[in-house]
């Protein structure tokens, strides 16, 4: 049986290279997956903190217009004269806030940390295809982030043009945007390689008995993120390529000719489309957001049947699930631009694809469902957080019926409606998504287990104070408060909505501050939690059956996959678990170097 | 008891849930105590009230849906908790749960696009034939309003421009064509349930109308730049008489003369604000003369007019 | 290291220093402004030049004279924004072309267009811009390049302050709060530099930034002075916003009073 038995002086497997000895090679330019995926969960979680201390900035304006925050004064003197927010500060603020959230938080944490981590120990591998590449990878978003905290330090500002960078604003701000642009770019390189890298290490290199349906969904859910990163970021790439070439060599892709900015005429614009950079970034930017919201699904996935003890419910519909939301992801990015004034015969027909693409993922949330009827569910801070995203993501879900509807769009669009539901699927989603793989992972990470108490009061807190923050923001988008405004008071019909503004600016807080239970947390249990052992949660998948954290190249001997990932409570076991590299009957494991 | 009464008392337990969840969130609308911030604004338009109907169908439908899932989640939680001596149920699915729930969903969501492509059409597709025609361009930050004057035509000398202030008569639908000067603006009013982007290069359209008297506001619903929180227009709806009124006074005041590429430059006389002040932005030319405007792009949609290099 | 990932280090450094040199705006670093105002005594109108070199020098006065029929100004109607409407009870009218009373020009931006020599080290104190009832004030003024411009917002509404300049660094300053003051100052000597409000269309000012302190502002006289100036050969401008530029030469040859008149015709 290949547990965890980690041989003191063994012999090298037949093709497993040395470990390495120097310290750069081991920590920093390594080419391991394991600590490469720890990279990433460094970066991704010091982003997190700090996109989320730029929306702190934007809810304290929304609560309290132009109240003064004495260090940021000296901190961003240009933004923030004295304290006092400039609107254009605002504007990159939020700008900035998403962008760092998307492209340095999310995307990394589920992509890069747990994808480069989880993948090569679930399929019974020793390592990604490409671990050079790998390590490219990594080092390739490095300067990305860099470059995009740089940017609040230029002159003019960080980008503040929305995520979204919508033509022509995008093309006449300040340098900021163009770092922005820059930085996007370099991080698109990163992103790809690690998509190449998934795909191929997924085909080809699954240990002997590892067919496609053994596949924990975990796995699925990344190949297929994988397979929709390689194919929609070139078009983000090649947009952003038109417009930085519009604002640094003069072309005009998307400046129409008779501009007039500030009284005084564009001399070269002529001939270009806003419209164009709106179908190219949302034709990326709709699979994007399942780039987003897939991986935490598969998370999901794999969390609710080793803490529910029961098999996941209807595995090949959540395979078939997860492809169908990925293929008809294609189909539906005019649902952002409903009222872009393009022809509204495409609102129709848009309308429609985004009906349709709910269907899948109801069919997932009733399977989840499914997952838990008859479980013995054992409440760990990983469960919490599953259940969390589950429940917080039917909210997400359901609140974008409304904008499907063309009609209801009119209103809706724009407003805070859409941020609520934003918020619900990423935050609700993704980001409780992650926050369950953190707390299932990190003993195989690092050996320890993170301190239970602590962890249930990280999500009760967060949990609560979530929903005090973005469920208000349905009943603000109901009354017509428009996305990405610095001061709503300038409005009569508007004024009424500052109470809640600040119930929620306070909540916000409450909730930042819950965050620092999870830092220290994930300190202090590297040192001092408590030892792991191989297989602390009696979990199935390939991962659990080796040490904690796996030996260099993680087998001894690659194992033989005999059953699906999610053999919980067979009658035929005394165990209610079965790992999938158990032999049947007792048998001696075949082991392969 | 055995597996089959414990599942049925689940689902029972799960349904009487659901009910009285179903009636906790009726009661208040019922009897109309809702907090303002819970209901939408009131509707101004001849189709406001569609929008509204398909809003609240969809509320109920996912109200209804976020209950009964919800009240599952919490219900098995807390009956299929861990506890000594239990053991899961073993059991990989069912196939025919899966095609119910995947046809009842899709049902509904087909019923809903049936439903809104209607109003859609008849809201962005369609614009109404007799309706009054007014021009909108959205500004950094402000709307530049123009109307046609007696003669009907755009682009005109008896046109009457406005900033910030839309006034329309009552009982009359008004057909808006937004133009955009510099970036993509969005023309949105609330109560009427009228939001559409102001695109540069584009003419979109726009229509509306109001039962009743009254003043509300045009907000701008796409950012652009630093002075969108503020790009706040007027919008008024006059009775005829009162209208026609407004509207000689402004046309009282000399228009500034329609916009050309290349023309004359103009004697400014007293005239309503217009969009810019007539000092181009460019260097005045050795000559003395004030360069011609810079372009007001309203007066012909969809006509791309030549850039004006600056001298 | 091997010699794929030096490849791979070496090109995003390249992309690094592209992008530190990249951007056709704004080429030049502008350290940001002091956040604090400056609480400076109240700097005059900044028409007059606040350091004269030092010793005499000629004094060269003038007016600048209108003929012709006065253009009818356009009003300005302020109703886009309550605030401003409410600043004024009584008609505002364009200041595109002021005509005084005894047939002369005001705001008439006048300088020494070429024959300076030596260097004029800007003065300390600042030039104010303040926008009150949704004005400028002053309408035209001049500065010297180096010196800070002082921009207030004296109005309880926003202004965004946009220069608009064709040599030195363009900026677009949101200022939403009563009695905000942001610091500016142009590196390059440039005329016209227009100003403008993008929140309030019909707001306009200009000023011509100067290597020197010789120039000035007509009054609503009519006329101007300018002191100070060395002996030389000069051409004197007198620029209107409307009408442009006229030019004259001048000779100082020593600490004499000059005059020199303009006429501008409408």
């Amino acid at each position: 049986m290949s547990t965890a038995t980690v041989a003191v002086a063994r012999e090298l497997p037949h093709g497993v290279h040395p470990a390495p000895t120097s310290f750069w090679r081991k920590y920093i330019f390594s080419v391991d997956h394991k600590v490469i995926g720890k990279q990433y969960l460094f970066y991704s979680l010091f982003m997190l903190v700090i996109g989320g201390f730029l929306a702190g900035l934007v809810r304290w304006q929304l609560a309290w217009p132009g109240k003064p925050i004495g260090f940021m004064g000296k901190l961003l003197p240009e933004g923030m004269p004295g304290g006092q927010m400039l609107p254009e500060f605002y504007n990159s603020l939020f700008t900035m806030h998403a962008t760092i959230m998307i492209f340095f938080a999310i995307m990394p944490m589920l992509i890069g940390a747990f994808g480069n981590f989880v993948i090569p120990l679930q399929i019974g591998a020793r390592d990604m295809a490409f671990p050079r590449l790998n390590l490219a990878s990594f080092w390739i978003a490095v300067p990305a982030a860099v470059i995009i905290i740089w940017s609040f330090f230029v002159t003019g500002g960080a980008a503040q043009s929305g995520w979204t960078s919508y033509a022509p604003l995008s093309a006449i701000q300040p340098r900021g945007q163009t770092l922005w642009l820059l930085s996007l770019l370099i991080l698109g390189i990163s992103s790809l390689l690690s998509a190449v890298n998934f795909i191929t290490t997924i085909i080809n290199m699954r240990a002997p008995g590892m067919n496609f349906f053994r596949l924990p969904l975990t796995v699925w859910a990344l190949f297929i993120t994988a397979i929709l990163l390689l194919l929609a970021l070139p078009v983000l790439s090649g947009a952003m390529i038109m417009l930085l070439f519009d604002r640094v060599l003069g072309t005009t892709f998307f400046l129409p000719a008779g501009e007039v900015i500030s009284g005084t005429p564009l001399t070269n614009a002529g001939g270009g489309q806003p419209l164009l950079w709106q179908h190219l970034f949302w034709f990326f930017g709709h699979p994007e957001v399942y780039i987003m919201i897939l991986p935490a699904m598969g998370i999901t996935s794999e969390i609710l049947p080793v803490f529910a003890r029961k098999p996941i419910f209807g595995y090949r519909a959540m395979a078939y699930s997860i492809m169908g939301i990925a293929g008809l992801g294609w189909i539906v990015w005019g649902h952002h631009m409903f009222q872009s004034g393009m022809n509204p015969i495409l609102g129709t027909t848009f309308m429609i694809s985004t009906m349709v693409i709910a269907v899948p993922s109801a069919i997932k949330t009733f399977n989840w469902l499914g997952t838990l009827w008859g479980g013995v569910i054992h409440f760990t801070t990983p469960m919490l957080m599953a259940l969390s995203f589950v429940s917080m993501f039917v909210i997400g879900g359901l609140s974008g019926i409304f904008m499907a509807s063309t009609p209801v769009d009119v209103f809706i669009h724009d407003t805070y409606f859409i941020v609520a539901h934003i918020h619900y699927v990423l935050f609700g989603g993704s980001l409780f998504g992650a926050f369950g793989a953190l707390y299932f992972w990190y003993p195989k990470m690092f050996g320890r287990l993170m301190n239970e108490r602590w962890g249930k009061i990280h999500w009760f807190v967060t949990f609560v104070t979530f929903n005090f923050v973005f469920f208000p923001m349905h009943f603000l988008g109901m009354r017509g408060m428009q996305r990405r405004i610095y001061d709503y008071s300038q409005y009569a019909h508007l004024r009424g909505l500052k109470p809640m503004n600040e119930f929620m600016t306070v909540s916000v807080f409450v909730l930042g501050a819950a965050q620092i239970i999870l830092v220290l947390n994930f300190f202090l249990s590297m040192r001092r939690g408590r030892v792991a052992g191989s297989n602390p949660w009696h979990a199935n998948t390939l991962e659990w059956q080796t040490s904690s954290p796996p030996p260099h190249e993680n087998f001894d001997h690659i194992p033989t996959v005999y059953r699906g990932p999610y053999e919980y409570s067979a009658p035929e076991r005394a165990d209610d678990h079965w790992p999938q590299d158990e032999p049947p009957s007792g048998a001696a494991s075949v082991g392969h170097a | 008891m055995s597996g089959e009464a414990k599942n049925s008392n689940v689902f029972r337990s799960a349904a009487r849930t659901a009910v009285l969840g179903l009636g906790a969130a009726l009661l208040p609308r019922l009897s109309g105590a809702l907090p303002f911030w819970m209901k939408l604004p009131s509707g101004e338009s001849s189709f406001s009230g569609e929008i509204d109907s398909i809003f609240n169908l969809i509320l109920w439908i996912t109200g209804v849906i976020f209950v009964i899932v919800e009240a599952l989640l919490v219900i098995f939680v807390i009956r299929y908790r861990h506890r000594e001596g239990r053991r899961a149920r073993y059991t990989h699915g069912n196939n025919r749960v899966e095609v119910i729930w995947t046809i009842v969903p899709a049902v509904i969501c087909v019923v809903l696009a049936l439903v809104s492509r209607r109003v859609w059409a008849e809201i962005k597709q369609r614009m109404p034939e007799d309706a009054m025609q007014i021009e909108v361009t959205g500004e950094q930050f402000a709307w530049n309003i123009r109307y046609p004057g007696p003669d009907g035509k755009f682009g005109t000398a008896d046109d009457i421009v406005t900033l910030n202030q839309l006034h329309f008569p009552v009982g009359q639908k008004v057909v808006v064509s937004l133009h955009s000067k510099d970036v993509i603006h969005s023309f949105f009013l609330p109560e009427f349930r009228v939001k559409q982007d102001a695109v540069p290069g584009m003419t979109t359209k726009v229509w509306f109308d109001a039962a009743h008297v009254g003043h509300w506001e045009i907000a701008c619903a796409e950012l652009c730049g630093l002075g969108h929180y503020r790009m706040k227009g007027f919008l008024t709806a006059d009775s005829k008489e009162d209208f026609d009124k407004w509207l000689a006074e402004q046309a009282g005041q000399t228009p500034p003369p329609a916009s050309s590429a290349g023309g004359p430059a103009p004697t400014p006389a007293a005239a309503p604000s217009s969009q810019a002040p007539p000092a181009p932005g460019v260097s005045p030319p050795p000559d003395g003369k004030a360069a011609s405007p810079p372009s007001d792009r309203v007066s012909s949609a969809n006509t791309p007019q030549e850039a004006k290099t600056s001298s | 290291m091997s010699k794929r990932l030096y490849a791979l280090l070496v090109t995003a450094s390249f992309l690094l220093v592209l992008t530190a040199c990249g951007g056709k705006e704004e080429e030049e670093e502008e350290a940001p402004p002091k956040a604090a105002a400056t609480t400076t005594t109240a700097a005059a109108p900044a028409a007059a030049p606040a350091a004269a070199p030092a010793g005499g020098g000629a004094t060269l006065t003038g007016k600048v004279a209108f003929s012709g029929g006065a253009p009818q100004l356009e009003q300005i109607k302020m109703d886009a924004d309550a605030y401003c409407k409410s600043a004024h009870s009584a008609p505002v009218y364009s200041q595109e072309v002021e005509v005084n009373g005894n047939g002369t020009l005001k705001d008439v931006l006048v300088f020494v267009k070429s024959g300076v020599s030596g260097t004029y080290p800007p003065p300390s104190t600042p030039v104010e811009l303040d926008q009150k009832g949704c004005q400028y004030h002053p309408h035209i003024f001049g500065i010297q390049a180096g010196q800070s411009l002082k921009i207030v917002n004296s109005d309880g509404t926003l202004h965004n302050i946009h220069a608009l300049p064709k040599t030195n660094a363009e900026f677009n300053i949101g200022q939403p709060f009563q009695n905000m003051t942001t610091d500016k100052k142009f590196d390059k000597p440039e005329v016209p530099l227009r100003f403008k409000c993008d929140v309030h269309k019909w707001m306009g000012a200009y000023c011509g930034v100067f290597n020197h302190p010789f120039f000035a502002v007509t009054n609503d006289q009519g006329t101007f002075e300018i002191k100070g100036l060395p002996p030389g050969n000069y051409v004197i401008e007198a620029w209107q916003e409307k009408y442009g530029p006229q030019d004259q030469n001048v000779t100082i040859s020593g600490a004499e009073s000059k005059s020199v008149d303009f006429a501008f015709k409408g």
